[in-house]
């Protein structure tokens, strides 16, 4: 599957700088370096997990890729065509086959509109549907996303947060995208619900052939759910592999301790488990440390760190890591 | 061990607009000193009510505590006056709550609200409370712990509020901490450090802890015993590994399924639980889990299931032992 001639998206240098404001005149004082510089691809099909905890840029990074940020620089290639400079109803037509989960599902539904209207509303707006047609559509995919139809007079806060989460997904599949960038569709969800959304994306993603970039910290979900793994770092790529590849061997040092420090539910194994704890906190994007970005908590540091940004370089087959250290890291894991 | 908190069968409830809410149904359990206790379930299952009502930090109304006691050293908590609950919250039993964002006074410094407490409760003047509050810094390592006393909470991270809000807890080096859901605003490599604190703090010091959360992985690294709840009740108690190993209420085995784990390749399609869990605005006469329930009996719709014993350490209440399908004797 993951061969080059099936790529659908190809992420170019890309940059996502948002400037911070200040004073009367509201003069650019600085930028928050939100995504700084990263490129890849994602193969047809697959469901590329894109992992890192809270500030490390991976939503911006969804929301660069469909355009609701105007990213500082850098493309994003799509069928050929970059993103980046198309305008107007290019772009429209674009946006019909590059859809968004978003995490919050009571945020994310206009508490005003009903069902209808919400799961309607792409169609309407790129004309796939009028009058009674809209309404059977909207029925279907209700049935699709496992909601009963008869609830599209509907509105959002007569949903629990699960069949909410099942809306967006309708709202998204409704105009038959290629690609869904689910941004942590999960994580306001409770343990119960999360695995009947997941079994859900898996199920539509097998029936019409769709490809995922699946954002989230849980860990063990992403392990579940995907194909290739990007872990990032205060916006910038670390490490990118297959997913068995990434969790039985993982490179750099903060992928080693951030797989270390995930509970996993079961008290034989964390009995015996050896934990590595990260020291320290993630420092601000505003001011990112020069050179390596993970330098201030990596245990491995040396003065090189400091003075260079470690190349983004292939270790293994497939498996990406940017770090000075990589082949060194074996010791680190075992202590 | 002797027990240092017996709670038995608390009733919480909640008038709302729409109606009473039974938010715990009598719920019963003991902490036994120095043991760590890990209450699991999901939102609105009752977990932090029940354990805030012993403390009575609900708002009341709408809440009201409609019954139950809960003994603590030879007194009943739920019985003492305001003025004698002052005394036992905060010396006695050490509270940390999930948000550490919104549990500290923005207006005051991290410094002037550690000395509170042990000016309060153990009569120390400015010093020695400065004195104290710098070591408890340091007990919870926040570097620069001088420096630090002089900050307000916006200038701490979110893992160095809950660091200093775990030394507010320890302060008065009380006997009981009751830590609700402390990591879950946290990202997992500060939760690691924080679980790794409480560890090490909790065998320095020896005290007991009852830690609440929905993470059914914490608790597996954590807890000796463990209580999952559901709608308002207790519905599995056991010691922590007979419960991984043997659960027998349809719930915790439901929601061990549903859990992808770290270290397994194997790409299963996940055991979900369909439907969601009730707001019982009646307490059900019948088994409060039955609708989501693939072991169910007639039975079940018939009478709610007491908690019953499966062996010296393992209570579960359900008519079903879904191990092997059958009903129990």
């Amino acid at each position: 599957m993951t061969n080059k001639d099936n790529v659908i998206l190809e992420v170019n240098n890309l940059k996502m700088y948002f400037p911070i404001k200040r004073g009367v005149i509201q003069r650019t004082v600085g930028y928050v370096h939100a995504v700084d510089d990263i490129s890849f691809e994602v193969y047809k099909g697959e469901t590329l997990g894109l992992v890192g905890e809270s500030g490390c840029g991976k939503t911006t990074t969804g929301r660069t890729i469909l355009k609701l940020y105007e990213p500082t620089a850098g493309s994003v290639v799509f069928e050929g065509k970059d993103l980046v400079t198309l305008r107007g109803e290019e772009m429209r037509m674009m946006r019909r086959k590059i859809q968004m989960i978003f995490q919050d599902p009571y945020a994310s539904l206009n508490p005003r509109m009903t069902v209808e209207q919400i799961i309607g509303e792409p169609l309407v707006v790129h004309g796939l549907a009028r009058g009674h047609q809209i309404r059977e559509k909207v029925k279907d995919l209700l049935s699709l996303v496992g909601l009963n139809p008869a609830y599209v007079d509907r509105y959002p806060h007569e949903f629990s947060g699960g069949q909410r989460q099942r809306i967006g997904v309708a709202r998204a599949i409704a105009l038959q995208p290629d690609l869904i960038i689910c941004d942590e569709p999960i994580s306001a969800l409770d343990v119960s619900i999360q695995a009947q959304v997941v079994n859900l994306l898996e199920d539509l993603q097998k029936e019409f052939d769709l490809t995922y970039v699946f954002i989230a910290h849980d860990l063990s979900m992403v392990r579940h759910i995907s194909t290739r793994v990007i872990v990032m770092y205060l916006g910038v790529f670390v490490e990118l592999a297959d997913r068995d590849e990434l969790y039985n061997d993982p490179l750099h040092p903060y992928t080693i301790g951030l797989l270390s420090a995930v509970p996993i539910p079961d008290p034989f194994v964390e009995e015996k488990r050896k934990r590595i704890i990260l020291e320290g906190d993630v420092p601000s994007p505003i001011n990112p440390p020069s050179g390596c970005r993970f330098r201030t908590r990596c245990p491995l540091a040396q003065q090189i760190c400091a003075e260079e940004r470690p190349e983004w370089q292939e270790a293994k087959p497939g498996h990406y890591v940017a770090c000075h250290f990589w082949y060194n890291t074996e010791s680190f894991k075992r202590r | 061990m002797a027990d240092l908190l017996n709670v038995s069968n608390l009733e919480t409830r909640f008038n709302t607009r729409e109606g009473v809410v039974h938010a715990v149904n009598g719920v019963s359990f003991s902490l036994k000193e120095g043991e760590t206790l890990g209450i699991v379930g999901e939102s609105g299952c009752g977990k932090s009510v029940s354990v805030q009502s012993i403390l009575r930090l609900i708002p009341m109304p709408p809440g009201e505590i409609v019954g139950g006691s809960a003994m603590f050293q030879g007194k009943d908590l739920l019985k003492l006056s305001m003025e004698e609950l002052r005394h036992v919250r905060g010396a006695q039993i050490g509270f940390v709550f999930q948000d550490p964002m919104t549990s500290f006074n923005p207006v005051h410094t991290i410094g002037r609200q550690l000395m509170e407490p042990l000016e309060i409760h153990l009569g120390m003047n400015k010093k020695q409370a400065w004195d104290r509050a710098v070591e408890l810094l340091e007990l919870v390592k926040i570097p620069n712990p001088d420096d630090r006393m002089k900050d307000y909470p916006h200038q701490f991270s979110g893992g160095m509020r809950q660091r200093a809000m775990i030394a507010m807890a320890l302060s008065c080096s009380p006997q009981m901490l009751i830590a609700d859901e402390p990591t879950t605003a946290l990202d997992v490599t500060i939760q690691a450090q924080i679980v790794d604190l409480v560890k090490s703090l909790r065998d320095e010091l020896g005290m007991s802890i009852i830690w609440i959360t929905h993470d059914l992985g914490i608790i597996a690294g954590l807890a000796e015993r463990v209580n999952v709840m559901y709608a308002g009740y207790i519905v599995e108690e056991a010691e922590v590994k007979e419960l991984y190993k043997n659960p027998q209420h349809p719930y915790t085995l439901g929601l061990l399924k549903s859990l992808p784990r770290l270290d397994v390749s194997e790409k299963k399609r996940l055991v979900s639980i369909d439907g969601v869990p009730p707001v019982l605005f009646k307490k059900p006469k019948f088994c409060p889990f039955v609708s989501r329930c693939t072991y169910r009996v007639e039975k079940c719709l018939q009478e709610n299931p007491p908690l019953m014993p499966i062996n010296d350490h393992h209570r579960a209440a359900c008519w079903v032992n879904p191990q092997t399908g059958k009903v129990r004797e």
